[in-house]
């Protein structure tokens, strides 16, 4: 893994969503317990490459650092996964740092991923709940129920599985594994199933979830291992069922 | 004025958002500002719970008893109508988050299950897994979103706030804010303002707190008049894990649910933790503390840690470290209970540690002081309000696991309404003037910033703060480190005029926003460093160990900070607390309350 003292880094840098983009090399001292964003925030403190010149600091989103503002997404040696968690020991060197490539840069390693939210806002992911005061306790749930419920909920919006998707792109206009996965949590939802039926809506036209084409990537690179390829299984079986159901009313 | 005020939100974690929700639902309309996209806020780093009293374990609890034990945690410097307020509402509260749909635990009946935390002997806290800020945030954020699509709520996400818009007469008439893609700084009109902006932790450097947690919104609007209360009350929590970018919070819940904290008796013991037997094991807290054990509040906790590593020179091979123990407990109640934290230090740290006990110690957590606010969360500035951690209500001089949940979604719901109903009875200003000269006033702090030419990176300058900050202003304080803490604040004040810009570009530049950031945590610092020395006894999390003792003949009283700007620095009030609902009395945790 390189030379024991110091680590080196492989960042491409883009001034602007329109500007072009290049690569920039830096190196820094080795200790213990650097992650990619510690490594980032060192190179603010002395923003100067390998080969001496003095540039500006890197722009990249973060927040938490912990894995679970889902801030820090991006390319860490060509692998859609969290910065925060990539530790620098576990990593092959030189440390190959992009922006997502299906996303519009906003600068250097900063992407713009709203497309998620608005996808969110097209299926309703929402339990819809008269107003919020107090209407005494929700409805009883399961153990087992919470158990299922719990793992999809977990998810922090960071976008790796769309980013791994071979078919999320500006052809398909696929929706995505992480917004069918949403489908999947509140369908199940006492309350939220309410909106089963415009969130199954939601997902037949364009870019809906006959898109999937089975990779699998996305359940691969998830950092909270939620089990995406049974939501878009279980959420799949549904649209089709609903599907048949809304042709015979017809 | 119009029955559908505008109001700003700025911040989107649970107190903003709660604000949010109850605005729309009023019928208000609402601008929602937040620097990172509201689903990215601090609050989804809240691991245990959230208390409220729903007594569903058979134990007696009340809703009293969850406000003696509030403001006996606090150590009585909370005025206690708004905590007993607070506290009759959580249940409420929880109910509410319970049909927005949050995963909470359940039991096999069905019902909300509930587990202990510190600073009270019973199971009030409700869970979801070990990452319940995350889920209840979510459940806002999702309720939010659902306002949003019906065109009541707008967000500004990736905006920073930069001031309050105040007209002649002082009165708050919108505010002004940055574009951190394209830089530009736009004034906003509004009725009212809710500054909901969470904590302070990047004063501290490396701390709990996320990346966006500066204070820097809580300082500006300082610096423009507002008071700021018991600044000086800074929560260390016992059990994080100590890090190069930031100290990872090992939440209370592990002891909750049967963790342990123990060193070995003997220094520099070099063993396998696992293979060190019981009797050679030193268990400090449940010696110390008999009745409540591991589960005494943060602030005596930490100063028991410190005491073990260095009074007693005790720490994990003669290093700051002491060990947090769940092996003894079932795997399959720690995945069901604790997942989520326990994964962090998997990812994290690399040991496992149902099976190996895991290495922490205390780290600079959360700000009991905050903006000043009344009972209404109203500021003394008109037409500013504050909810959440970044004003001091609640708390007193130390807070309770899982209450700053409660407290900042309550003070969500307090504040949102206020807001409202102050703007339906707003008179108009007397001129417009304002805006645009606020606006000069921010565009020429900017291009002041793009010009210079100095030799101080604010990256390193804010190294030495947080560096600063965390030895003369956490756990321990001493006088005349204050007061010499105060003076390198000065100097770092000084050298802050001489800082370089190493980015001067105009598209999605972080170092502008970085710097116009370390200002204002330098001017807050301040506060806080000198709140502490004035404040000559020990209360909660504030402990100095030349007056030891609580003082209330003295000190019974709340720090009122106000910036005078010809000064450039604070000057301090103090006013009487409100213990009007129970008399303070000895705080202690070896004995039941």
């Amino acid at each position: 893994m390189g030379n024991s003292k110091t680590v080196r880094f492989k960042i491409k840098r883009q001034a602007s969503p329109a500007a072009k983009s290049y690569w920039e090399e830096f190196e820094l001292p080795r200790h213990s317990g650097m992650n990619v964003i510690s490594s980032l925030m060192e190179i603010a403190g002395n923003p100067v490459t390998r080969d001496g010149r003095t540039t500006t600091p890197v722009t990249y989103d973060s927040n938490c650092l912990e894995e679970i503002c889902g801030s820090c997404a991006m390319l860490i040696n060509g692998k859609a996964r969290m910065a925060c968690s990539a530790l620098v020991d576990k990593l092959d060197q030189p440390i190959r740092l992009e922006p997502f490539s299906k996303f519009p840069v906003v600068r250097d390693l900063a992407v713009d991923r709203s497309v998620l939210f608005e996808n969110l806002k097209a299926v309703k992911a929402w339990v819809p709940i008269d107003g919020s005061y107090d209407l005494g306790p929700g409805p009883r749930l399961t153990m087992q129920d919470q158990e299922a419920a719990y793992p999809l909920s977990r998810c922090i919006s960071c976008c790796c599985c769309m980013e791994a998707c071979p078919q999320f792109n500006e052809e398909t206009n696929f929706v995505g594994a992480a917004a069918i996965s949403q489908v999947r949590l509140f369908n199940t939802h006492p309350t939220g199933s309410a909106l089963k039926r415009e969130r199954l809506s939601a997902l037949m036209g364009d870019g809906g979830i006959h898109e999937c084409g089975y990779a699998q990537n996305c359940v691969e690179v998830c950092p909270k291992d939620i089990p995406l390829t049974r939501s878009i299984a279980e959420v799949g079986g549904a649209v089709m069922k609903q599907a048949i159901g809304d042709l015979f009313r017809k | 004025m119009a029955s559908n005020p505008n109001i700003i939100v700025i911040g989107g974690g649970l107190a903003g958002l709660s604000a949010v929700i109850k605005i729309a639902e009023m019928g208000g309309n609402v601008d929602l500002f937040s620097i990172v996209p509201v689903k990215r806020s601090h609050s989804v780093c809240a691991q245990g719970g959230i208390n409220a009293a729903k007594n569903l374990k058979g134990e007696g609890d009340s809703t009293w008893q969850h406000f003696d034990d509030t403001v006996y945690g606090g150590d009585f410097l909370a005025n206690q109508p708004p905590v007993k307020a607070m506290c009759d509402a959580a249940p409420g509260i929880i109910d509410l988050l319970d049909r927005m749909g949050v995963p909470f635990n359940r039991t096999p009946e069905g019902l909300l299950d509930f587990r202990r935390f510190g600073g009270t002997l019973y199971n009030r806290t409700a869970f979801a897994g070990a990452t319940t800020g995350q889920q209840l945030l979510y459940a806002l954020d999702e309720q939010v979103r659902r306002y949003e699509s019906e065109g009541k709520v707008k967000k500004y996400e990736h905006w920073e706030f930069l001031s309050a818009v105040l007209d002649s007469k002082g009165v708050c008439r919108g505010i002004c804010a940055m574009d951190l893609r394209s830089m530009e700084v736009r004034i906003f009109p509004a009725d009212a303002i809710i500054i909901a902006t969470g904590g302070i932790g990047a004063i501290f450097g490396r701390s709990t707190n996320s990346v966006v947690c500066t204070g820097s919104a809580q300082s500006a609007v300082y610096q423009q008049g507002c008071y700021y209360a018991n600044g000086e009350f800074i929560q260390v929590h016992p059990t994080s894990i100590p890090g190069e970018d930031k100290l990872r919070l090992m939440s209370e819940s592990a002891r909750g649910e049967g963790g342990r904290v123990w060193v070995p008796k003997t220094p520099g013991d070099r063993r396998d933790p696992k293979s060190i037997p019981e009797k050679e094991r030193w268990y400090f807290l449940e010696e110390w503390y008999p009745k409540y054990g591991n589960l005494v509040p943060r602030d005596v906790a930490t100063r028991a840690i410190f005491r073990v590593v260095y009074e007693h020179n005790l720490g994990i091979d003669g290093k700051p470290m002491v060990y947090l123990d769940l092996t003894h407990i079932d795997r399959k109640i720690l995945d069901r209970k604790l997942e989520g934290i326990l994964e962090i230090y998997e990812k994290f740290v690399g040991d496992d540690p149902r099976d190996t006990p895991m290495k922490i110690f205390p780290g600079m957590h959360y700000t009991m002081g905050g903006l000043w606010v009344d009972f209404n969360q109203a500021t003394n500035v008109p037409g500013i309000y504050a909810a959440g951690e970044c004003e001091y209500q609640y708390h007193g001089a130390n807070r309770l696991g899982a209450n700053s949940l409660v407290s900042c979604i309550f003070g969500g719901f307090i504040a949102g309404p206020n807001a409202v109903r102050y703007a339906r009875n707003l008179q108009a200003a007397p001129s417009n003037g304002h805006f645009d000269s606020e606006r000069k006033r921010q565009d020429e702090i900017n291009a002041g910033l793009m010009k210079a030419e100095g030799n101080e990176n604010p990256f390193r300058l804010w190294r030495e703060l947080g560096d600063l900050m965390t030895k003369d202003c956490t756990v321990i304080r001493y006088n005349r480190n204050l007061h010499q803490a105060d003076g390198k604040l000065c100097e770092l004040l000084e050298r802050f005029q001489r800082i370089n810009l190493s980015d001067r570009s105009l598209w999605a530049n972080t170092t502008v926003a970085f710097v116009r950031q370390l200002y204002n945590m330098l001017q807050l610092s301040r506060v806080i460093a000198q709140g502490a020395a004035a404040r000559d006894e020990s209360r909660g999390a504030h402990y100095k160990p030349d007056f030891p003792d609580r003082d209330d003949k003295n000190w019974l009283k709340t720090t009122k900070a106000y910036f005078a700007p010809d000064a450039d620095e604070p000057k301090f009030e103090f006013e009487p607390v409100d213990t009007s609902l129970i008399p303070p009395r000895a705080r202690r945790y070896d004995v039941a309350k």
